[in-house]
């Protein structure tokens, strides 16, 4: 393969994408994780599959009977990417010989995509499609929250986290209750999740509190984690009041004028003061304003910079991803077809070892391919390549994860056998 | 649905008019309709009961359009209710209550068989009737609410001793000093949303005060389950020709947003209108639709068949006499192109349409339903069937002399846009009855949504005559 001895691999070229499909893909792997049994179920032939091919054409509403049909067409149309969506009631490809309300999404994985492009207003070491290791602290502090959150307070249990291969991560929870949530449902879940404004309006102050009423039990839970994060990421590493369009947002959201004029003076002479010196010049300016303790605004002032921490830490959530049944979202172990980066399984426990920059691409897997040689030429199946490739812990965490999900699938089972 | 299991009334085809009725005790003021009606009714009462609930339930849509707060919801309902669908307390000794609760029973089951035919009027029906319950549980007596709480197993927890003190902190923050229940969070998903409870391990800790969002989430669910059921056996019923036209109109009447028609129960007195206080009315009172046609009739001094019909029966229906009406027709036609057919033709039809030839049937006036899908500019409803420059220049025309201001378009069209036409009517007739001190959200009066021109009309008179009688008592009083 004359593309592969080059040292820069065209990720869109459909040779460069067929052999991947066919030599390195999980199928298998995938299948079974989506399909929570080895032998085809609903969950997997009333599926959609959705394919990005040659000129950016879109082909929705593919479902296989197999894993091998689904290996097959995914290889005959060598999408650069494809993407996952709902169960339907049919199976999508005979979707126009059912009634037209008779074809409707009804189980999905509950998904959760977050975007360092929702950080950009915050930010300050890239913006828009870049990432490094700096700003993926935000991804790490999201994904450690969220985590926490949604085993602790939802009672999940398989929940698997996939780099997106860019600048994002996805989770995909596949708990039998989780898959069954409607769409209000899982509007309910992504509202109590949510704190920051997505968009434009992310610069908006966090609506966080009822009243003078304490902060929920379970931000003060997020709250916690993200104190310790607060000043390394925020005031060190990323310096976001630095500028003086950095301090002016937080200006904006101090409820105190008071505060706010003697702040904006002390700091329009000097105004390249470091932020750690700026979030200490707030809480002096508070105890030089309010010296007595128990002075109410003390309480006030307190609360706001606790919101504080919330707006500039707290997970940033692609809302309209997570709230409707029918939203696809890309499969796991795709190509990113920009960075050529393969959207691997991450563990959420070894979240901030993690690096974007160091996960196998298409070309160097390949390569590696290459290097193994041709001892397999005649073999015409090449269902288990990635084993000798550095996609191997990638795939064997995602089957570790689906033997837990098939564990419990089978339990169920039998419980149900037996209560009969 | 009426005698068994079998959703099929069959009795009704078989005997019309059966004169059985079988007792029912309803204990509760409230009712989760889980069982259906077994007892016999006439078509008569099956539509009845239908129309009447309609209306509140179109009511209670259009709140949300005209986005009442729930406040104002609530109050535009109970009077709605009051008049057309009463439902008492055990308390009240002088009211029929088995009568007004088999009512609410019978009417919520035969629009069950109305809005369970897509999913589109299922999701609208289950919205507004839980709204309507929910209107009913914040009003009933405690005492009784409590008791038909009781008569029902909600599956939820009481919140242990231990528990409670298990989560003092986490609980305290949610609610201080009160008892909490234990559900799977998927059952308060509006409460989880708001944060109004907490979360452990997929339970939702609901406070005692917040324990009505699990009563109307369950309703919901069940309703919209039972309606799904319903459809699947709905097939059935197409043996009954005589149930499906009602059926039919009352899924039409909902989606319009009007739930039936307005009947002229308050007619102008025939006689005290004569044909030449029309262009006056017109001009005063009119809703777009018959100002469109007046004006049409008035610059080509011709209407076409249709367009006469419907014209024809609204003027009968404002109190025109016969004779005036001729009147009108003809002094209205001189110099058009049917001036000579005048005497041979129009004549019989206006008289028809009396119902003084032919069939001798008394033609109601056409309402905002049938209006709404006439499907024709000239003669339908202008909000739905115009363009939306068109219907700009048209309102603008139309009521600029009554108020209504280029600044006041845009809300306008922007309920049209959402498809909510009568809501747009309502507004115009709430922006050109300012003057009458009518406040937005009053509608016609009492909140009520425009359902029919002639119901627009007669409430504008009604709303000027009562000004004018108004001044006339005061200018009496300096006399004296
Ligand atoms: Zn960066």
């Amino acid at each position: 393969m004359a593309a592969l001895q080059t040292e820069l691999v065209d990720v869109t070229s459909q040779e460069v994408m067929l052999t991947f499909y066919r030599r390195l893909y999980p199928f298998k792997s995938i299948f079974a994780w989506i399909n929570h049994q080895h032998t085809p179920a609903r969950l997997f032939t009333h599926r959609e599959f959705a394919f990005t091919i040659k000129n950016d054409v879109y082909l929705r509403y593919n479902s296989f009977n197999t894993v091998d049909e689904f290996k097959k067409n995914v290889c005959l149309l060598t999408p650069s990417r494809f993407e996952i969506g709902p169960v339907y009631t049919v199976r999508p490809k005979d979707r126009k010989t059912a009634r037209k309300d008779a074809f409707k999404p009804v189980q999905r994985e509950l998904v959760f995509d977050i975007d360092m492009t929702d950080y950009d207003p915050i930010r300050t070491c890239c913006s828009e499609a870049g990432i490094c290791k700096r700003c993926w602290t935000f991804i790490a502090a999201a994904v450690r929250v969220l985590d926490t959150a949604i085993r602790d307070q939802f009672g999940y249990q398989h929940l698997l986290w996939v780099y997106s291969g860019r600048r994002g991560i996805h989770l995909w929870i596949s708990d039998k209750e989780a898959m069954d949530l409607n769409d209000e449902q899982r509007k309910a879940v992504v509202n109590w999740l949510s704190v920051v404004q997505a968009g434009k309006e992310s610069g908006k102050k966090v609506h966080v509190r009822s009243g003078s009423k304490p902060l929920p039990p379970s931000l003060r839970a997020a709250l916690d984690e993200l104190v310790d994060i607060f000043p390394d990421l925020i005031l060190d590493d990323q310096d976001c009041f630095g500028s003086e369009k950095g301090y002016e947002s937080l200006l904006d959201l101090i409820p105190d004028p008071k505060i706010v004029d003697g702040l904006r003076e002390l700091w329009t002479s000097d105004p390249t003061s470091s932020s750690s010196d700026k979030w200490a010049d707030l809480k002096n300016q508070i105890k030089k304003c309010y010296p007595q303790k128990d002075n109410p605004k003390r309480a006030i002032l307190s609360a706001s910079m606790e919101d504080i921490i919330l707006q500039y830490t707290y997970p940033r959530l692609d809302a309209e991803v997570s709230k409707h049944r029918n939203h696809l979202l890309k499969a796991p172990f795709c190509v990113h077809p920009k960075t050529g980066r393969v959207c691997v399984p991450v563990d959420p426990s070894h979240i901030d070892e993690f690096d974007p920059s160091a996960v196998p691409t298409v070309g160097q897997l390949l390569r590696e391919l290459d290097a193994i040689g041709s001892s397999n030429e005649h073999g015409a199946e090449h269902h288990s390549d990635w084993e000798r490739t550095s996609l191997k812990p990638y795939v064997d965490m995602l089957d570790k994860h689906t033997q837990g999900l098939m564990n419990e699938v089978r339990r169920e089972k039998r419980e149900m056998d037996t209560s009969w | 649905m009426f005698k068994g299991a079998e959703q099929k009334p069959r009795n009704l085809q078989e005997h019309p008019q059966v004169a059985y009725y079988g007792t029912l005790q309803y204990p509760h003021r409230l009712n989760f309709y889980d069982k259906p009606p077994l007892f016999d009714v006439t078509v008569e009462e099956f539509e009845t009961c239908a129309l009447d609930r309609l209306r509140i339930l179109a009511e209670i849509e259009s709140s949300a359009a005209r986005n009442r707060s729930w406040e104002e919801t609530k109050s535009v309902t109970h009077t709605q209710c009051l008049k057309y669908l009463p439902l008492s307390n055990n308390s009240a000794t002088k009211m029929d209550l088995n009568a007004q609760r088999r009512k609410d029973h019978l009417g919520h089951f035969v629009l069950r068989l109305a809005f369970s035919r897509s999913e589109e009027l299922r999701r609208r029906f289950v919205k507004a009737e839980s709204t309507l319950f929910r209107i009913r549980y914040e009003n009933d007596d405690s005492m009784e609410r409590q008791q038909f709480l009781d008569s029902r197993d909600f599956n939820w927890i009481l919140v242990d001793k231990d528990e409670m003190s298990e989560y003092r902190k986490e609980l305290s923050s949610v609610s201080e000093n009160e008892k909490f229940f234990k559900v799977k969070w998927t059952r308060v998903p509006d409460l989880v949303e708001k944060r109004r409870v907490f979360l452990k391990g997929g339970w939702a800790y609901v406070p005692a005060r917040e324990q009505a969002s699990v009563v109307y989430q369950d309703f919901e669910v069940q309703l919209m389950g039972a309606l799904e059921m319903t459809n699947r056996a709905l097939p059935r019923l197409d043996e009954d020709n005589r149930l499906l036209p009602i059926l039919d109109n009352l899924c039409k009447g909902f989606l319009s947003g009007v739930p039936s028609d307005w009947v002229a129960s308050a007619p102008g007195k025939e006689g005290e209108i004569t044909a030449d206080m029309v262009d006056d009315i017109a001009k005063q009172h009119y809703p777009l639709c018959m100002k469109n046609l007046h004006q049409n009739l008035r610059k080509d001094h011709h209407l076409k068949h249709f367009e006469r019909l419907t014209y024809g029966l609204f003027l009968k229906v404002l109190g025109l006499s016969i004779d005036e009406a001729i009147t009108f027709w003809r002094k209205s036609f001189t110099g058009g192109p049917a001036e000579t057919k005048f005497d041979k033709e129009h004549k019989y039809n206006i008289r028809h349409s009396y119902g003084l030839e032919g069939r001798r049937a008394n033609y109601p006036a056409k309402s905002c339903q049938q209006l709404l899908v006439s499907d024709s500019a000239s003669y339908g409803c202008p909000y739905r069937y115009f363009t939306p420059d068109n219907l700009q220049t048209a309102l603008l025309s139309a009521y600029s002399s009554q108020g209504l201001k280029s600044s006041d378009i845009p809300e306008v069209m922007q309920t049209v846009r959402s498809k909510h036409f009568h809501v747009a009517c309502t507004r115009v007739f709430e922006i050109t009855h300012s003057q009458y001190n009518v406040k937005k959200g009053e509608g016609v009066g009492s909140g009520e949504s425009v359902t029919h021109p002639n119901q627009y009309t007669a409430k504008s008179m009604e709303m000027e005559k009562a000004v004018k009688e108004n001044l006339k008592g005061e200018m009496g009083m300096e006399i004296d």
